[in-house]
C-alpha cells in the first residue's frame, strides 16, 4: 500500500491548474482522492505529478436559480444533504447518499466521481436521467457536454488530458416524482444494477418518463425503449412488464458481469429494479 | 459479591477504546529496516532465474536476497502429519527456490531503509518464469492427466485418511428404507482479521539471541517451531512477543515463511527487520479455510430413524502444507460426523489434495463447521425425503440426555466420549423463543401470497478444549496440548497470573481475573493477567479450538488451590492452630480470609498489605521449612475434550424477484457449560454467527482456471456487515462439563460451527415447495434466483 513516488502541486485557481496540466504530461488531478489514491497505492495507477485542485475557490458550491449548479468539488455528503438538490433532483441526493460510507462521502467529490466513470457508481445514472451537463474548462476555453454523451465506456469519458471539470448543471426539470434504486454488491456496495426514473404526469396518465440504468452496463445510459413504453400510460402492470422488457433489450449489448453477478442476471435485475424505481418515484 | 457468571466489563477495553493499545505496526526500533517481498504472480511455475541488480542499485536498498540465500534455514515444519503425510511433506521455505505452487509464494526480498523504497525496488527484481499449467479444484487435481505439483505426491494426493466402519455402513445403507445422496461444496473462505500479519525481528550478534515480535495466537508454539525445527537453536535463544493482536480466527496460529524470512534477515543484515502484511498480501499469502467437496449418503427408515452416514470428502490443502493443515479435515472433521445424533453406522474417507492455491488450514471452527454442515444438511435432506418435520427427525435421533458420557459408534472418536448434554432442552428453548408452530402458519400464509419465508435449524455439537495430549499424539499431532499457569500473590496482596494462553480478542485478562477474584477473595482490580511473551510466561500451546478456559483456565484454578493450601498453612502457624482446623473462605463482601473454624477472632485477610500474602512474601515467620511467597505453578492436561452444543434457528425471506436472502430473525441457544462472563460469551457468539452467516450467504474465495485469486480484495470478497444482520436473539442452557473442575466447555467457535447450516437450511426450506433440495454456498442472489427460475420453469432436483 505504498504508491510510487510522485510530485505534488496545489494551484489556487483553475487557470493555474490548467497551466500545470499543460506543462506536465501524464499529470493527474487530485480532488477527494477516493478513486485515484487507492489505485495508486495498489500500483494500478501512477502519476509523475498530482495536481491537488481541492482548495481552488469557487468549485465547491451549490446554487439553484432554476438551473441546479453543483460545483465539481462538492462532496457526496454535501450534495446528499443539500436542500436545493433534495427539492429539484432528489434522486441525486439519494444516489450520492449511497456512495461508499460516510468517510468516503465526506471526501469524494462529484467532479472526481464523474471523471472516474466507474460503471457501478451511483451518481452518473442520475445525471444521465436528468439530462445533466458536465461543464469543462480547458486551454482553449470552456465547453459543456451532455451527461449521456460524456459517459462513453468503462472508465472512459469525453474529457481531454488538459481539461478540468468545473461543475455539473442540472436543468430545471419539473417532475411528478423521481427515484434512484439499486441492488448493492455485498462486498463493494457499488451498484450491481442501479436505476433512475423521473416521471412526468399529465392528468391521469404519465406523459413521459426518463429512465437511466447503471451498474449492469459499461456506462450510465438512457433506455429509449423503456421510456417509450411508459409514455402516456397509467403505469399499470402490463406497461411495467413491457418497459422492463424494453430496458433489457436496450442494454443487451452493453452488459457487464463478475463472478457473483453474471451479465444475464444483471440484465434481468435491471427489469426488476425498473419496476421498483417507478414505484419508488410514486408511479 | 461473586463475579464469576457476571457481565463484568473487560479490563482490556480502556486501552483498546482509547487507541493506546500497541499493535505490531505501532512498534518501531532504533535502526529498524523494512522489507518488501516479491511474490509469484503465477500459480504454478519454475523459477528459471532471478536478477536483482537493478533493485540492489536503488538508493536506500540494503540488500536483495533470494531463496538460495536461506538454504541453511530448514523448511517450515508440519507438526500434525495426519494420514501419513510425512511420506510427501511439501512445506514452504523462507523463500521458494526452484518452483512455486501458488500465487503469492515469496521468491525474493528487498531490505531497505524504509517501506516505500523496499516496495519501489522489489518491482525492479527480474524473474524469468517457466509457467506451468495449474489446477485449483481438489477433486480434479486427483484425475489422471492433471498438472502435478510435487514429485512425491502422485495425482497430487497428500494423504488418505478414514474413520468409522465402511463395511457396516454400506450394509446399513443397503438395508435402509431410503438413502439420500447429495454433493455438498463447503467453499474456501478467507479469514480476514481486522489486523493483517506482521513480524519484527531483532538479532543480538554478541549472544546469538533473537527477539521476535509477531502477530501470534500461540507465541510458545512459534518459539518451539523456530528453535527446534527451523533454526536448530535452544529455547533461550528465541524470545517471542505477541503484542496486542487484532483478531486471528486461527490464521495467526501458524508458522509462515515471512516470519522465518524476517527473523533470518535480522541476523543477515545485523539490524532489526520489520514486515507488515498488506491486505492484498493477506488475501493471497495468509491461510484460507474450509474448501471441501463432499459426497454424503445418509440412510434412514420411514419413521425418520437415521441408519447410517457415509461421507467422502476431497479436502483442498493448497500448493504447500501449512502448519497443522492435515489435522483439520481429518481428526477435527471426520471424528465430529456423528453430530448430536446416535448414529449406528458411520464411515468417512478423506483425500487431502495439493492444488495451485493458497495454503488451507484452521479457520474459526476448523473442521467442525465442515462436519456440522454435512450432518445438519443430511438431517434436513432426510426430513425432506420422508416428508417429516426437521424438528422431529432431530429429536428422534438425538443422543438422549441420560446417555452421557456417550461414545459415538464405530470408534468414531477414537476412544473419547461426549461429556454431557441435554440436546432436547436447548432445542425446546430455541423453539419456544422462535414460536415455531406460529411461524409454520405464518409461512403457509405468506406462501399463498407469493412470499418466500423459510426456517432452518442447526442442532449442533462441537469439540472444544482440544487437548488430551496422549489422544492427540495418537491422532498424529507431534506435540502435547496441556496448558500451564503461574499465580503469584505479591507483598501488597495483588495477584499476578501468567499464562501460556494468549488473547487476541477473547478477553482472557477479564475472565481469568474473574476466576481468581472469586477463588482467592480479592477484587478484580487486584488481579493482573499477563500473557503473550515467552519470557515471563510459562509454556502453553496457545489459543485456538476454544480451549483457553477449559484447559488454560483449569491450570490457573489448580495454581489457586495450591496458593490457598499454603495460605492456610501459614495462618495455622500464626494462630498456633492445626492446619486442618483452618479454613480459607470468601466472605459476603468477597474478601478472602483464613480463619480458625469456630473461632471468628482468629482470622486474617489474605489479599491485602499485612495480610497473609505479606506474611508469605516477607517470610519472617513461616512454619518449618516452608519457602517464602505465595507462588504456584500448575499444569493441566485434561482427560477428554469438552462438547458444547445448542440449537440455532434462522428465519429468512427470499425475494422471489431477485433471489436476495434477508435474515429476518436469528435465534441461538448455546450451551457452553458453565459461563464465567456472559457478556464475553455473547460477544463470541455474535461474531461467530456473523461469520457463519457470511459463509452461507456472501463469502467465497474464487480462483480462476489459471490459479489467480479473483476474489483478491474487499471489493470482491464480501465479509459480513452489521446492517445485513438482525439483532440476534440469544438464549442459554448450562450443562457443566464433568471433565474439568470449572465445568466450562468453550465458547469461541459456536457461531461459525452452528450458523452456516441453519441459514442454508432456512433458504432451502423457503424454496421447498419448488422441489428445491439443496443450493451450494454462498447463496448469492444470482444463485438463488437461478434456482428459482429453473424450478419455476418445470425443472426439478
Amino acid at each position: 500500500m505504498w504508491p510510487a513516488e510522485f510530485e505534488y502541486a496545489r494551484p489556487s485557481t483553475v487557470a493555474e491548474a490548467l497551466q500545470l496540466l499543460a506543462d506536465n504530461e501524464d499529470a493527474k488531478l487530485l480532488a477527494g482522492g477516493h478513486s485515484l489514491l487507492p489505485a495508486m497505492k495498489l500500483r494500478l495507477n501512477e502519476a509523475p505529478l498530482l495536481i491537488d485542485i481541492s482548495r481552488i475557490e469557487g468549485l465547491g458550491s451549490i446554487s439553484n436559480n432554476g438551473l441546479l449548479k453543483i460545483g465539481a468539488l462538492c462532496t457526496h455528503a454535501e450534495i446528499a444533504a443539500s436542500a436545493d438538490v433534495q427539492s429539484s433532483c432528489n434522486a441525486l441526493a439519494t444516489a450520492t447518499g449511497m456512495v461508499g460510507d460516510q468517510q468516503v462521502r465526506n471526501w469524494g467529490t462529484l467532479g472526481g466521481n464523474v471523471a472516474h466513470a466507474d460503471p457501478a457508481s451511483d451518481p452518473p445514472t442520475v445525471l444521465v436521467a436528468f439530462n445533466a451537463n458536465i461543464n469543462i474548462e480547458g486551454a482553449s476555453g470552456s465547453r459543456s457536454v451532455a451527461a449521456s454523451d460524456f459517459f462513453m465506456d468503462l472508465f472512459t469519458v469525453d474529457l481531454e488530458p488538459g481539461e478540468i471539470i468545473t461543475s455539473v448543471d442540472i436543468p430545471a426539470h419539473p417532475h411528478e416524482g423521481c427515484a434512484y434504486v439499486k441492488m448493492p454488491h455485498p462486498a463493494s456496495r457499488y451498484a450491481v444494477v442501479g436505476i433512475c426514473v423521473v416521471l412526468h404526469r399529465d392528468g391521469d396518465s404519465y406523459s413521459g418518463a426518463h429512465v437511466a440504468v447503471g451498474g449492469a452496463t459499461v456506462r450510465a445510459m438512457r433506455s429509449p425503449g423503456a421510456e417509450a413504453a411508459l409514455r402516456g400510460s397509467s403505469l399499470d402492470d402490463d406497461t411495467l412488464d413491457a418497459a422492463a422488457a424494453a430496458l433489457k433489450d436496450d442494454i443487451a449489448n452493453d452488459l457487464i458481469g463478475d463472478m457473483s453477478f453474471p451479465e444475464a442476471y444483471r440484465q434481468e435485475m435491471a427489469g426488476v429494479y425498473l419496476k421498483r424505481a417507478v414505484k419508488a418515484a410514486g408511479g | 459479591m461473586a463475579v464469576v457468571g457476571k457481565a463484568v466489563k473487560r479490563k482490556e477495553d480502556p486501552r483498546l477504546i482509547t487507541g493506546e493499545a500497541r499493535y505490531l505496526e505501532d512498534i518501531y526500533l532504533h535502526g529498524m529496516t523494512h522489507i518488501a517481498i516479491l511474490r509469484s504472480p503465477h500459480a504454478h511455475a519454475n523459477i528459471v532465474s532471478i536478477n536483482s541488480e537493478r533493485a540492489a542499485a536503488v538508493p536506500g536498498v540494503i540488500g536483495v536476497f533470494t531463496g538460495q540465500d536461506f538454504m541453511d534455514v530448514n523448511p517450515l515444519p508440519c507438526p500434525w502429519p495426519a494420514g501419513g503425510v510425512d511420506n510427501n511433506l511439501n512445506t514452504p521455505r523462507a523463500l521458494e527456490v526452484e518452483k512455486v505452487t501458488h500465487v503469492g509464494a515469496g521468491v525474493a526480498v528487498v531490505v531497505a531503509e524504509d517501506r516505500a523504497t523496499a516496495q519501489d525496488a522489489v518491482e525492479l527484481v527480474d524473474v524469468e518464469w517457466e509457467v506451468l499449467p495449474a489446477v485449483t479444484d481438489a477433486e480434479e487435481a486427483t484425475f489422471d492427466g492433471a498438472p502435478q505439483l510435487h514429485e512425491n505426491a502422485p495425482n497430487n494426493v497428500c494423504m488418505e485418511w478414514d474413520c468409522g466402519d465402511q463395511g457396516g455402513t454400506d450394509a446399513a445403507l443397503a438395508a435402509s428404507d431410503v438413502v439420500v445422496r447429495q454433493r455438498l461444496r463447503n467453499q474456501r473462505l478467507i479469514p480476514t482479521p481486522m489486523e493483517t500479519r506482521g513480524c519484527i525481528a531483532q538479532h543480538e550478534a554478541v549472544n546469538g539471541e533473537y527477539t521476535i515480535w509477531m502477530t501470534s495466537q500461540a507465541p510458545h508454539v512459534h518459539r518451539l517451531l523456530f528453535t527446534a525445527f527451523i533454526f536448530g537453536v535452544p529455547e533461550n535463544k528465541v524470545r517471542v512477543i505477541s503484542p496486542q493482536i487484532g483478531g486471528g480466527f486461527g490464521a495467526k496460529i501458524f508458522m509462515y515463511p515471512e516470519y522465518v524470512l524476517t527473523t533470518a534477515l535480522s541476523k543477515k543484515v545485523g539490524r532489526p527487520v520489520k514486515w507488515v502484511e498488506t491486505r492484498s498480501e493477506n488475501y493471497i499469502a495468509t491461510t484460507h479455510g474450509r474448501d471441501h467437496v463432499t459426497d454424503v449418503e445418509v440412510g434412514a427408515n420411514r419413521d425418520g430413524t437415521i441408519t447410517g452416514l457415509k461421507v467422502r470428502t476431497y479436502a483442498n490443502l493448497g500448493g504447500t502444507l501449512s502448519t497443522v493443515a492435515p489435522g483439520i479435515p481429518t481428526t477435527l472433521y471426520g471424528r465430529m460426523l456423528s453430530g448430536a445424533y446416535k448414529l449406528p453406522n458411520i464411515y468417512c474417507h478423506v483425500t487431502g489434495v495439493y492444488t495451485n492455491t493458497g495454503m488451507v488450514d484452521a479457520y474459526r471452527g476448523a473442521g467442525r463447521p465442515e462436519a456440522t454442515y454435512v450432518v445438519e444438511r443430511a438431517v434436513d435432506l432426510v426430513a425432506s425425503e420422508l416428508g417429516l418435520d426437521p424438528v422431529d427427525v432431530r429429536r428422534k435421533n438425538f443422543v438422549p440426555a441420560d446417555s452421557f458420557p456417550y461414545e459415538p459408534s464405530d470408534n468414531l472418536l477414537n476412544g473419547l466420549s461426549y461429556d454431557s448434554g441435554n440436546y432436547d432442552k436447548a432445542l425446546d428453548m430455541a423453539l419456544e423463543m422462535t414460536g415455531y408452530e406460529d411461524f409454520r402458519a405464518e409461512q403457509a400464509a405468506a406462501r399463498a401470497e407469493g412470499r418466500l419465508l423459510g426456517i432452518g435449524l442447526s442442532t449442533y455439537i462441537e469439540i472444544c478444549g482440544i487437548a488430551p495430549s496422549a489422544w492427540m499424539f495418537g491422532e498424529g499431532w507431534g506435540a502435547a496440548l496441556w496448558e500451564s499457569a503461574n499465580v503469584r500473590m505479591h507483598i501488597t496482596g495483588d495477584v499476578v497470573v501468567t499464562s501460556g494462553s494468549q488473547s487476541h480478542g477473547q478477553g482472557h485478562e477479564t475472565s481469568i481475573a474473574q476466576l481468581v477474584a472469586d477463588e482467592l477473595g480479592v477484587s478484580m482490580d487486584q488481579v493482573h493477567v499477563q500473557h503473550s511473551d515467552t519470557l515471563g510466561t510459562p509454556f502453553g500451546y496457545g489459543t485456538y479450538g476454544s480451549r483457553s478456559t477449559a484447559v488454560g483456565g483449569v491450570a490457573v484454578w489448580r495454581s489457586l488451590q495450591r496458593i490457598k493450601e499454603k495460605a492456610r498453612a501459614i495462618a495455622a502457624h500464626e494462630f498456633e492452630a492445626d492446619v486442618e482446623d483452618v479454613e480459607y473462605v470468601v466472605n459476603d463482601e468477597g474478601v478472602g480470609i483464613v480463619q480458625v473454624k469456630g473461632a471468628p477472632d482468629k482470622s486474617k485477610v489474605v489479599g491485602e498489605f499485612m495480610g497473609i500474602a505479606t506474611s508469605a512474601a516477607g517470610g519472617w515467620d513461616l512454619p518449618g521449612d516452608m519457602e517464602p511467597f505465595l507462588d504456584e505453578t500448575a499444569y493441566y492436561d485434561p482427560p477428554d475434550c469438552t462438547y458444547p452444543f445448542g440449537t440455532h434457528i434462522c428465519i429468512v425471506e427470499v425475494d422471489a424477484e431477485t433471489g436476495n436472502v434477508e435474515i429476518k430473525r436469528y435465534i441461538a441457544v448455546d450451551d457452553v457449560g458453565k459461563v464465567i462472563n456472559p457478556m464475553i460469551v455473547d460477544g463470541q457468539v455474535h461474531g461467530g454467527i456473523a461469520q457463519g452467516v457470511a459463509q452461507a450467504l456472501w463469502e467465497g474465495a474464487q480462483y480462476d482456471e489459471n490459479g489467480q485469486l479473483i476474489s483478491g480484495s474487499m471489493m470482491d470478497y464480501a465479509i459480513p456487515r452489521a446492517d445485513l444482520l438482525p439483532s440476534f436473539e440469544l438464549g442459554r442452557t448450562e450443562t457443566p462439563s464433568p471433565n474439568n473442575p470449572l465445568g466450562v466447555k468453550g465458547a469461541g467457535e459456536t457461531g461459525t460451527i452452528a450458523a452456516t447450516p441453519a441459514v442454508v437450511n432456512a433458504v432451502v426450506d423457503a424454496l421447498s415447495h419448488l422441489n428445491v433440495r439443496h443450493i451450494d454456498m454462498p447463496l448469492t442472489p444470482s444463485r438463488v434466483w437461478e434456482t428459482i427460475q429453473s424450478r419455476s420453469n418445470g425443472g426439478n432436483s
